[in-house]
């Protein structure tokens, strides 16, 4: 049995006029990077504060190694935020930022540990500068070292990527992932962006509306949704007959074929690597099917399309 | 700024007829000598400035110094927590400010006159205590520096309290979360994030506070009694019942030289923190 380092057990939380997390409950292994993926609204952001302790559930309960935390101040749990603004202290440096939690028990071993993930993130050379004059993604290191550099057991990250442009994003994910498996620290990572949440995860739960939809690895989140919820919102699927099929999964051929279905391509948008084929059925069902870049298909086409039994999403 | 101009332009022509005229007319009766019967005569001289000098200047120039400073710690000390509630009171935020501005609309004179039923030996609060039977004699209220101190507090608290709600309201509560959530309990967030992100608004209401205090004259005039002598009361003295304009006009013009070196070296201090 893989080791727990947070769990919760059957929260809830209202507020006033509506229910933000309805009766979760989550276990988080121990060095794990973990996603609460949704879209906004849907409650992941109310857990993260639950767990950091700025909410206090409605209702269940919330373990941190074994001690039950629900009812204790931020400042005595040993989780630490990534906030989503980074809500770095502009009066202090980049090195006061990172010492901030040390002001009590600053000893060697806390400056060696500072520099030490100063030089981790990259910062050591601007470690007297402010925040105002950091970029965006260096000021998401300050925020991310400030918070590991108090060896939580669980950092807690606030959608930490959205306010970075898209280039930074792809690099930053990587590095964080890298950073994550040095530092063997538990991520728990929230997120409305279905690609971070997979490509950096080892495990993600999928809310909606307050509940949780299911928990998974990447690929079994993807590939077996357990509700159109989240066989929707991780990516594009084609509704057929009941059946999901992706748009990569679908192959299509242009003279017809007994097993294929008919349809007319009413779209071709390149999109450099691939292409995407918008088609209809006779029905009227749309359907969207991506083909490598030098595919000849035309709109107003007839075509047959196919796919492998074994990438049916059913659900 | 092309358009804004014509619109300074009233503004700028009052001020210098208001500031500037009046600024120039106290320079020139500080370098004048004494009428006998008041106003100024030639020649020009710079004796007035010299008598600065005179030790019993220097101890009510220090005076003054003294309880502006003491008043102004006190509304720092009483203004902070109430900025602090006004500005986390959501919807009541307005309410609560109309509050603090409230005295206002009542002249300070008559503010200080009440201030003077309540304190004086046969005031308010002295009866209360002697029909209640837990003093015998009337306590010293009134003619005293807790008097004008008091009466500074009470008149100056809402100049403290606007300036500090200003900042506060816009401090942003996530860097208090990030304070707790770096383990810095409410004490420790207070001073290390809240207080020094609030100097600008500290500083600001400190000045506009400290300013006034210190040439104040009503205040002391009424609560202080005879006793109490301050720059300003020693400034009016001189245009009434000393008839030694010049000198007065001196005295004047030393208060604002001190106070604009106090402001200039609170904004040095201020960039340096920026």
């Amino acid at each position: 049995m893989p080791d727990t380092v947070l769990e919760l057990r059957r929260v809830s939380k209202d507020f006033a006029t509506q229910r933000a997390v309805a009766d979760v409950s989550l276990e988080i292994p121990r060095g794990a990077f973990f996603s609460l993926l949704g879209p906004s609204g849907c409650g992941k952001t109310t857990i993260l504060r639950m767990v950091a302790g700025f909410e206090t559930p409605t209702a269940g309960e919330v373990w941190l190694n074994g001690q039950r935390i629900d009812a204790l101040p931020p400042y005595q749990r040993n989780v630490n935020t990534v906030f989503q603004s980074y809500a770095l202290f502009p009066h202090l440096t980049v090195q006061g930022n990172v010492e901030f939690g040390f002001r009590h028990k600053k000893g060697t071993d806390e400056i060696r540990r500072v520099l030490d993930v100063l030089k981790q993130v990259r910062l050591e050379m601007k470690a007297s500068r402010k925040p105002s004059e950091l970029s965006g993604g260096e000021r998401q290191r300050v925020a991310l070292a400030r918070a590991i550099v108090l060896q939580p057991d669980v950092l807690l990250l606030d959608e930490p990527l959205s306010a970075l442009d898209p280039q930074l994003r792809k690099q930053v994910r990587v590095e964080l992932r890298d950073l994550q498996r040095r530092v063997g620290v538990t991520f728990l990572f929230v997120t409305h962006d279905q690609e971070e949440a997979l490509s950096m995860s080892d495990q993600i739960a999928v809310m909606n509306g307050g509940a949780l939809e299911q928990v998974g690895t990447p690929r079994e989140i993807y590939a077996r949704p357990r509700s159109r919820f989240v066989a929707d919102f991780l990516g594009a699927m084609n509704w057929i007959d009941g059946i999901g099929v992706r748009p990569e999964a679908v192959s299509i051929c242009q003279s017809p074929t007994k097993t294929g279905r008919k349809a007319i391509v009413t779209d071709v948008t390149y999109l450099g690597s691939f292409c995407h084929i918008a088609m209809t059925l006779e029905g009227g069902e749309a359907i969207l099917a991506q083909v490598p870049p030098g595919s000849a298909i035309q709109a107003g086409q007839t075509v047959c399309f196919t796919w492998n039994p074994e990438d049916e999403v059913r659900c | 700024m092309r358009l804004r101009n014509p619109f300074l332009a009233p503004t700028a022509l009052l001020m210098a007829i208001t500031m500037l005229a009046p600024l120039a007319i106290i320079v020139v009766y500080s370098l004048l000598t004494r009428g006998a019967y008041g106003g100024v005569e030639l020649p020009w001289t710079i004796e007035n400035f010299t008598r600065l000098w005179d030790p019993v200047y220097g101890i009510i120039f220090l005076r003054s110094f003294w309880i502006a400073a003491v008043a102004t710690a006190l509304c720092l000390v009483l203004g902070f927590p109430l900025a602090m509630f006004i500005a986390r009171s959501g919807s009541r935020k307005n309410l609560y400010l109309s509050l603090v501005i409230l005295p206002f609309w009542t002249s300070f004179l008559i503010r200080t006159y009440a201030w003077m039923f309540l304190l004086r030996d046969t005031g308010i609060l002295n009866s209360a205590l002697q029909a209640l039977h837990i003093i015998r004699e009337p306590l010293p209220l009134l003619y005293n520096d807790g008097a004008v101190i008091l009466g500074l507090v009470y008149g100056f608290l809402p100049f403290m309290v606007l300036p500090l709600y200003a900042t506060l309201e816009r401090l942003d509560a996530s860097l208090l979360e990030a304070a707790a959530d770096l383990g810095a309990r409410p004490w420790d967030t207070l001073v290390r994030v809240t207080l020094p992100l609030c100097a600008p608004g500290i500083r600001a209401g400190a000045i506009l506070v400290f300013v006034p205090c210190l040439g104040t004259y009503l205040t002391s005039d009424l609560l202080g009694g005879s006793k109490t002598v301050l720059i300003g009361n020693l400034v009016q003295n001189q245009f009434t019942a000393s008839r030694d304009w010049p000198f007065g006009a001196a005295l004047s013009l030393a208060l604002m030289a001190i106070a604009m070196v106090l402001l200039l070296a609170a904004r040095r201090r201020g960039e340096e923190m920026l």
